[in-house]
């Protein structure tokens, strides 16, 4: 229902309760930065994990969703006597329905949009749902439902959304907001001052998050107390949307999503559905599980947008970059969302003069949401490959240039110093790894198998922050529960929250257990998206081991009767500094064994004022283009990154080689395909749209973390890295590619058509 | 404007169950019909007094059913005898997410009808399980942290599985190749090589299992 900041909170900053002991910065580590394998593998591997479309609740009903199969239309009438009257249909519902004439989208403080709509205005748009005893009695009786609509004229181009005569997508016209402006300096004496430009336009296409658990929820009421087990990224941000859109204390509504098979910014949002399953659930006093089949996923859950985007850019002759100007235009879908890009041509490099301007259009087509660094990889694509042309028209080696103009500070309006930025470090080691010197200086390949390198860097700007609450439960025998709230999106989130409270209170791993992600039973958190979960949630499990540490070397100086100063805790004891022979075990601690269980809060303190974090990266990369057929082989990529203290370094491995997978996906094989006849997605399967398989990524990884710890930012030193990972991916593949053909390829994705069509024009022989 | 109705009613000389049966051949087109919107004809709905008697052999147990002719041994496994380990990605044949072994070969439980694997050997990551010990497969995804959501991986898995069953010792490229029907939207790929290399290494030299 509500249009909201899926990363941040607006307004009100958020407010930190001290902590019980201070949670400074760990001098050295000996679980934290090990490589550990998930704590919840068993369950994972065995079958054992039920994910909310697993959940099967005595008496539930199945159900599913009528959509509008045009890009633009105007329901005209709708009439589904035929399927209440079918086989084990128990509820239909439409935007007549009461309880389902509900207001969605919200901007504002301002709905612009239904539940159920009366205009659809994308293909996929809910018409009507259907409860029945199985899923395919529901698929039936759907489509027995007798549905007349008056077609509209429509627009799935972003480039044709404002020309004059375009149909008109939402009232107010297709510009979705006022274009965003950054701007400082001045760009044309910027430009004036240069001895070098470079301009020119690449484009991205649209690509599908596309997890292989599909969207849906399970929802069932006792009374007025509505539970719903849910996909999703965030179970607080769930159960506030369900008590809001039901008139209920937040209390009355408890969601669970334990396991979750996957989101990358799609299963942020409430979906629909979850609503829609409520809402059945309540009409027919029994659960309704709706798990959106995959061709709805594809086409209505969400997206990264396309992007055009025009880039120029200025430097003098030793390579100073004089100028920016940046010019984006990507599509939200029918729905108001923000498809920029601009942030990482304003402030990866130094640059004095900058102006660019984003634009976001309407179209008739599935809304975009943010897609695992919204925006970023996209810029990547545009800014990375204008710095290696700059490079060439410069005489310069690209990396060189790269390292004259990293950003020294947070060019905002007010600049700001950066906590850290270790930039040069990525780029500086990971070529050396890489081996980068040599691999540039290869010959050119005689035959039509052409090898090529590349790289490129990214950086991300969400650092995290409060709220976290974390409770730490140590228990008689000295085993530990771990109660947080965050959901655990495929990151290792239970893992390294629990190596940090084995880190901090010496409990074995496989003594802690972690309980996480259920509105009723566990803590705040905000949802895990923005790659903020680590620098949010991490220094409120910390902050919670501390106090439980605190509570026991308190009760042991009393035992002991040493003063509470003189005592260390290690090895699972607290000892006296002065006398060794005074020691206590911790299991040994009296008031442990008379409580039962010593309980410690955490709380994530507030950021530090006046700056700000990055995480940073750069991806490097070989590849083989063959000119004849325009296929691709990625034969290395290796990823240096900068997310401040390494947790758990085989979960930081899998998370850069995942990202490099989805980057992969953006710059060579995906790609949502919109009929211009029709305005509908033409490949809304895995079939037809290319999620990379083992066979297309790279041959080999590797990983290179710049293992630095941020201790200005946080207590644990740590910065975001799941988005920051795909970030570089598809850019350092461009480079690559130029870097093996000699001509710049500006379209993403290099599909095999691209490389050829690319070749052609450039009149290059196959 | 044209204006459509969006309707799908059966036709009225529908399918006969004899001649649904007829069309499991084309088995993969008639389940995808029944959820997909590419149908172009659609089948009289199931009388559900017209169930089948089947019986399926599922991790060394033999199940009876009554199954509607259309139902899936996805469905069988997911919804009639609760084991959901095997999960549903795309219900087309497109993810692997679905994978079992039918008679040691990895198959898409979402293309296969339950009708269809009568008469074999089913085995789901479950039935990989030894008591409440991992398989060595699974000890290797584990190991290796070959995943990441999970929620591929009992498809991933099994499909190593039955790569190893089939070629104990394959190579690389082999095992991309063997799995590449698998997809992993988190990109754990190079993981799970890494854990599917180690398994077969060990069972070259008898190690693991």
């Amino acid at each position: 229902m509500t249009e909201r900041h899926d990363y941040h909170v607006d307004g009100t900053p958020p407010e930190t309760p001290e902590n019980d002991a201070a949670a400074g910065a760990w001098a050295e580590t000996t679980v934290v930065g090990t490589r550990q394998p998930k704590i919840d593998g068993y369950e994972r591997v065995s079958g054992a994990a039920v994910y909310p479309h697993d959940v099967s609740l005595p008496d539930m009903l199945h159900g599913a969703i009528l959509r509008c199969p045009h890009a633009h239309a105007r329901m005209l009438s709708i009439d589904t006597s035929a399927a209440e009257g079918m086989p084990g249909v128990h509820a239909v519902i439409t935007g007549k329905t009461p309880g389902a004439d509900m207001p969605w989208y919200e901007r504002g403080g301002q709905f612009y949009g239904k539940l159920f709509d009366d205009t659809c205005r994308h293909e996929g748009e809910e018409v009507a749902a259907v409860a029945a005893d199985t899923f395919l009695q529901a698929v039936d009786a759907i489509r027995a439902i007798d549905v007349e609509y008056e077609e509209l004229p429509f627009v799935v181009d972003d480039d044709k959304a404002l020309e004059p005569g375009a149909p008109v997508v939402q009232d107010g016209g297709n510009t979705a907001g006022e274009p965003q402006v950054r701007a400082r300096g001045d760009v044309e004496a910027g430009f004036a001052d240069a001895d070098v430009v470079v301009e020119r336009t690449y484009r991205t296409e649209c690509q599908i998050h596309a997890p292989m658990e599909p969207h849906g929820s399970v929802a069932r009421w006792d009374g007025n107390k509505l539970t719903a087990w849910d996909s999703t990224q965030g179970v607080f941000s769930v159960q506030e949307t369900l008590s809001k859109v039901f008139s209920l204390p937040m209390s009355n509504v408890r969601v669970i999503g334990h396991y979750m098979g996957g989101g990358f910014g799609a299963k942020l949002e409430t979906g629909k559905y979850t609503v829609i399953a409520a809402i059945m659930a309540r009409m027919t006093a029994r659960p309704v599980k709706i798990f959106l089949p995959r061709e709805d996923c594809m086409a209505v859950t969400g997206n990264r947008p396309g992007n055009t985007m025009k880039i120029k850019i200025g430097a003098k002759k030793d390579g100073t970059l004089t100028a920016i100007e940046y010019d984006s235009l990507g599509t939200c879908g029918a729905y108001r969302y923000g498809a920029g890009t601009g942030t990482l041509s304003a402030y990866l490099y130094q640059v004095a003069n900058l102006h660019s301007v984003d634009t976001t259009v309407y179209t008739n087509a599935g809304k975009a949401r943010p897609m695992r660094a919204p925006g970023v990889p996209q810029a990547a694509w545009s800014l990375e490959q204008a710095m290696d042309d700059l490079a060439k028209k410069l005489e310069m080696d690209p990396l060189e240039l790269r390292l004259m103009n990293l950003a020294t500070d947070m060019q905002t309006e007010q600049p700001m110093p950066f906590t850290s930025n270790q930039l040069r470090a990525c780029l500086e080691e990971g070529a050396a790894a890489f081996g980068w010197a040599e691999a540039v200086k290869r010959e050119p390949d005689e035959g039509h198998i052409k090898r090529g390198v590349g790289f490129a860097a990214g950086m991300w700007f969400y650092p995290g922050g409060p709220p976290s609450t974390v409770i730490v439960k140590l228990y008689s025998d000295g085993s530990a529960n771990l109660n947080m709230g965050a959901s655990d999106i495929g990151c290792g989130t239970k893992t390294w929250a629990a190596m940090i409270v084995a880190e901090e209170l010496g409990v074995p791993l496989d003594r802690i257990q972690v309980e996480h992600a259920d509105t009723a039973t566990t803590q705040y958190a905000t949802s895990s998206g923005g790659s903020k979960t680590v620098p949010s949630d991490s220094p409120a499990v910390l902050a919670a081991a501390r106090s439980v540490k605190h509570q026991l070397v308190h009760f042991a100086a009393e035992q002991l009767e040493v003063p509470v100063e003189d005592l260390g805790y290690a090895d699972f004891a607290v000892t006296s500094r002065l006398d060794p022979e005074k020691t206590l075990p911790v299991t040994e601690i009296g008031m442990l064994g008379r409580r039962g269980v010593i309980m410690g809060t955490g709380y994530r303190d507030p950021n530090p004022e006046g700056t700000f974090t990055v995480p940073v990266g750069a991806q490097f990369c070989e590849v083989e283009v063959n000119t004849r057929t325009g296929e691709i082989k990625i034969l290395r990529f290796l990823g240096a990154h900068d997310s401040g203290r390494v947790l758990n370094r085989l979960t930081f491995d899998n998370q850069v080689f995942g990202g490099i997978a989805m980057g992969i996906g953006l710059g060579v094989t995906e790609e949502r395909v919109l009929d211009r006849q029709t305005g509908k997605m033409v490949n809304a399967n895995f079939h037809d749209y290319k999620v990379p398989t083992m066979l297309d990524v790279a041959d080999t990884h590797e990983c290179l973390p710049i293992d630095i710890p941020d201790n200005d930012f946080n207590s644990t030193g740590t910065k975001g890295l799941g988005e920051p990972a795909t970030i570089p991916t598809a850019a350092a593949m461009g480079n690559a590619v130029a870097n093996a053909l000699g001509i710049r390829i500006t379209d993403a994705p290099l599909t095999p058509r691209t490389i050829r069509r690319f070749l052609d024009a450039a009149g290059k022989e196959a | 404007m044209a204006k459509k109705r969006q309707s799908q009613k059966p036709p009225a000389d529908g399918f006969t169950r004899r001649g649904f049966l007829g069309t499991v051949g084309a088995g993969a087109a008639a389940v995808a019909a029944g959820v997909s919107k590419r149908a172009e004809a659609v089948p009289e709905i199931t009388d559900p007094e017209e169930m089948v008697p089947v019986a399926l052999k599922i991790n060394g147990q033999l199940h009876r059913f009554l199954v509607e002719p259309r139902w899936t041994l996805l469905f069988i496994l997911r919804e009639r005898l609760g084991i959901t380990g095997t999960k549903a990605g795309c219900e087309r044949g497109e993810c692997g997410s679905c994978t079992v072994l039918i008679d040691d070969k990895p198959r898409y439980a979402c293309l296969t009808l339950a009708l269809e694997a009568e008469g074999s050997e089913i085995t789901t990551v479950e039935g990989l399980l030894e008591g409440e010990q991992l398989g060595p497969v699974q000890q290797a995804f584990v190991e290796h942290d070959a995943l990441q959501c999970g929620y591929c991986t009992p498809g991933q898995v099994v499909a190593a599985e039955g790569l190893l069953r089939a070629n104990p010792s394959p190579t690389e490229r082999e095992i991309r190749v063997g799995m590449s029907g698998n997809l992993c939207r988190c990109g754990a790929y190079q993981h799970i090589v890494n854990a599917v290399v180690a398994v077969a290494d060990n069972e070259e030299s008898g190690g693991a299992s």
